[in-house]
């Protein structure tokens, strides 16, 4: 880091800006929060006061020139990026910028099958054509894995052609591929690497943390400041390596971005990003310490399998997140989900999520000790009290896509709403997944296999919450009308 | 100059004693941790600006969480004490000859010290050979002990800051496990009185009853804890707190107390009608 980090700029502006009094007759309405009383009573005056439009000493993020600049600059300057953007549409509209940065209608994109939503939404909406990866599965585990280099140098050598790849690096789970040799075998074939980065902030600052995008050269990385870094809900930043026009990709994110960004979420990652430039190694030590003595608590009772490092296996597990707390639960008879619902009705623990075979604990820059007991101890209750038979239990959870279709050409085909179980053999035109983790069963243009249907039932009878169709309940999936 | 201690024991109401000088104040990983002198209360220990006893009434609270079980179940051997870093209810304890021993789990190792050097009258007894302190998070200690201890206290402080995991499902859940067939698990149940504490006192209740077929609850007049009424939990595998109560047994023990008695043991589990109420809203 070259550039004093100890600075904010937006955090100052807006510090300045309060201090002297300024009378608005701009938008916000709300007037610093005079206008409305029980809001500004919930979420305190300092707070209100400084939900400002942008003005002269306070920048524009639709074209930085002088405080809003200057903080991306230091946020580059900490990433180890050429640049970064302020994102305020959250993560998924930084995917979709690096993904509409680099492809156009009809152009290939290669990816992983396993990856968030906003992915194959960006592709819906700039009309690229996914080329999927199989990223395989961990049997005993059920959960997806990285990339094999094998598998990227298979799909280059099939589709030359191809524009970019993208790399889900960590997973949800944490697990992370060989990034440096893709991003090699990227360069040499002359495609783009983009990284979808939203569960590994943390590894821009602390020690013995996989390797970030930027150090191995990628093109560009999505980042959720807010899921580990401490920033607000819905603040994000998107970095940019040397070789991609900052100006093109600004374009292109002002295609979609508000007009009116919240300077609350710009001081977060302002304010986010000082702090894990000064304390970062510090905080991620901490944190990284507590997730592992929460993994081998939960691991001496047995039954319960927390896992991590001891997974890698050089190439498809290649590193693995250490701050995280996966446990695998189908040996206690009980799916993640229902693991995830019992802390949370009956300890009041909330998890990130709970899918068939495994529950995610993310620890993170605000987390202490005592609440990692919390954790611990409610799980050692869990399986006292709650644990089954785990015969029967559903364990795969990657299902093999059969694309037909590109993403657009299904999402906005004429289409049908049938029945869910009628839907064997047709295409679908829909997304349909668990949320959380928001990774798509089926995405549009796919193919609606009985495998595919199985897991959709179980998954909703287990209590998963389904999203992505037309119809709230998923009862019911838009297919596409044969031509 | 004057010098008064005031607490906010609610965001409108505060209670104030006057102090004659601070004796310690130091900030421990866990919380601020103050003593001062006082002429009417003699000297009070506070933690995180809430007071935690005072020499002239905590007779009261520690008689009451420690005579209640031992005397529904005086052939009680083997306690574990959590919280209880002043050393009060290990104090009580050690007044029964037929207690082999207490395991003490504070989280606090300030706490100790401090209540060592500037209450001992209070932490007297921690030093009984029978008496192993363990400074350790009472919820990490005792999710791995099984079917061992006839009584577990839990003498916790206020359920925000380092005493909030001693008052969820996790922790009653686990000692249960860590009680004897006949085990009684006895906790500081907070205040029915001002709303923040009444929200506090009916989930522990109903989190309680999750667990244990006896779950009953008992009062105390505290003058210092806010609005001077205070409860605790009396929850058992077995036992009755009142029908299972030998009062000539206990009598002849001939323990010295100041605050209780077989009598009042009988009648402090007849709870005033808005308790009881309270209490109720949970068992449904």
């Amino acid at each position: 880091m070259k550039l004093d980090q100890s600075r904010a700029p937006v955090f100052e502006a807006l510090q300045e800006y309060r201090e002297n009094r300024i009378v608005s007759f701009d938008v916000p309405g709300h007037k610093q929060g005079k206008g409305n009383p029980e809001l500004t009573g919930f979420l305190g005056k300092q707070c209100m006061s400084v939900d400002v439009n942008s003005m002269k000493p306070l920048d524009n993020l639709c074209h930085p020139v002088s405080v809003i600049k200057e903080a991306e600059e230091l946020m580059a300057d900490a990433f180890g990026a050429a640049h970064a953007f302020f994102m305020v549409n959250g993560t998924s509209s930084a995917v979709q910028a690096m993904v509409m940065s680099v492809c156009k209608r009809g152009d290939k994109i290669i990816m992983p099958r396993n990856v968030h939503r906003s992915s194959i939404n960006a592709l819906i909406v700039c009309g690229a054509v996914p080329v999927y990866v199989n990223p395989g599965v961990n049997k005993r585990l059920g959960i997806p894995l990285g990339m094999s280099v094998e598998s990227i140098k298979k799909a280059i050598a099939e589709h030359p052609d191809a524009k970019a790849i993208i790399v889900n690096n960590p997973t949800y789970y944490g697990v992370c591929s060989n990034l440096r040799e893709i991003v090699k075998l990227a360069h040499e074939a002359g495609m783009k690497v983009l990284v979808d980065e939203a569960h590994g902030t943390h590894f821009y600052f602390g020690d013995y943390m996989p390797l970030s995008a930027m150090s191995v050269g990628a093109d560009m990385a999505a980042v959720s400041m807010h899921k580990t870094g401490g920033s607000l809900t819905q603040s994000s930043a998107l970095l940019l390596g040397p070789d991609i026009s900052e100006g093109y990709v600004r374009q292109i994110i002002n295609l979609t971005q508000t007009t009116s960004a919240s300077y609350l979420l710009m001081a977060s990652l302002d304010i986010s990003r000082k702090n894990l430039a000064l304390n970062g190694r510090k905080i991620f030590e901490y944190v990284t310490e507590l997730a592992a003595y929460g993994r081998s608590e939960i691991n001496k009772l047995g039954g319960l399998y927390a896992f991590s490092r001891e997974l890698i296996d050089g190439d498809t597990i290649f590193d693995f997140d250490p701050t995280k707390i996966s446990v695998h639960t189908r040996d206690i008879g009980l799916a993640g989900i229902e693991v995830y619902d019992i802390l949370r009705d009956r300890y009041d623990i909330q998890i990130e999520f709970g899918d068939i075979g495994n529950i995610l604990a993310i620890v993170s820059v605000g987390d202490k000790i005592l609440n990692v007991e919390r954790l611990i101890s409610a799980l050692y209750e869990v399986k006292r009290l709650y644990s089954k038979d785990s015969a029967g239990m559903l364990d795969h959870e990657y299902i093999e896509p059969v694309v037909i279709c590109s993403p657009q050409e299904a999402f906005y085909a004429e289409k049908q709403q049938l029945p869910l179980k009628e839907t064997v053999g047709r295409i679908c035109a829909e997304f349909v997944m668990c949320y959380p983790p928001g990774i798509p069963i089926l995405a549009p243009g796919e193919l609606i296999t009985k495998d595919a249907l199985e897991y959709i039932i179980y998954a909703k009878a287990k209590g998963c919450n389904l999203t992505g169709a037309e119809d709230i309940n998923t009862e019911k999936i838009n297919i596409m009308l044969e031509k | 100059m004057e010098m008064w201690y005031t607490e906010e024991q609610t965001n409108n109401v505060r209670f104030s004693i006057r102090c004659d000088k601070q004796k310690y104040s130091a900030q421990s990983d866990f919380q601020r941790i103050e003593v001062f002198s006082t002429p009417e209360f003699g000297d009070i220990l506070v933690l995180d600006d809430r007071i935690m006893l005072t020499q002239k009434d905590e007779f009261i609270y520690h008689e009451m969480i420690t005579h209640v079980p031992m005397a529904v179940n005086p052939d009680i051997r083997n306690v574990l004490v959590i919280g209880a870093g002043d050393g009060g209810t290990v104090r009580e304890l050690a007044k029964y000859r037929t207690v082999e021993n207490i395991d003490m789990v504070e989280i606090d190792r300030m706490v100790v010290d401090a209540c060592k050097e500037y209450l001992p009258t209070v932490a007297c007894k921690l030093d009984d050979p029978r008496v192993h302190i363990y400074i350790d998070d009472g919820l990490r200690f005792v999710r791995s002990v099984h079917e061992k201890y006839d009584l577990i206290i839990v003498d916790s402080t206020d359920p925000f800051g380092p005493g909030e995991g001693l008052f969820t499902s996790e922790f009653y859940g686990n000692c249960y496990k860590a009680l004897n067939q006949d085990g009684i698990l006895v906790n500081q149940h907070e205040s029915p009185f001002y709303k923040s504490y009444a929200r506090s006192m009916k989930q522990a209740h109903k989190k309680i009853l999750q667990f244990f077929p006896v779950c009953k609850v008992y009062q105390a007049h505290i003058p210092t804890y806010p609005s001077g009424h205070w409860l605790f939990g009396f929850a058992s595998k077995k036992y009755h707190p009142t029908h299972d109560l030998d009062e000539g047994r206990w009598n002849r023990l001939s323990i010295d107390t100041n605050y209780y008695n077989t009598r009042l043991h009988k009648g402090c589990f007849s709870l005033p009608t808005y308790v009881t109420k309270q209490l109720m809203e949970g068992e449904y």
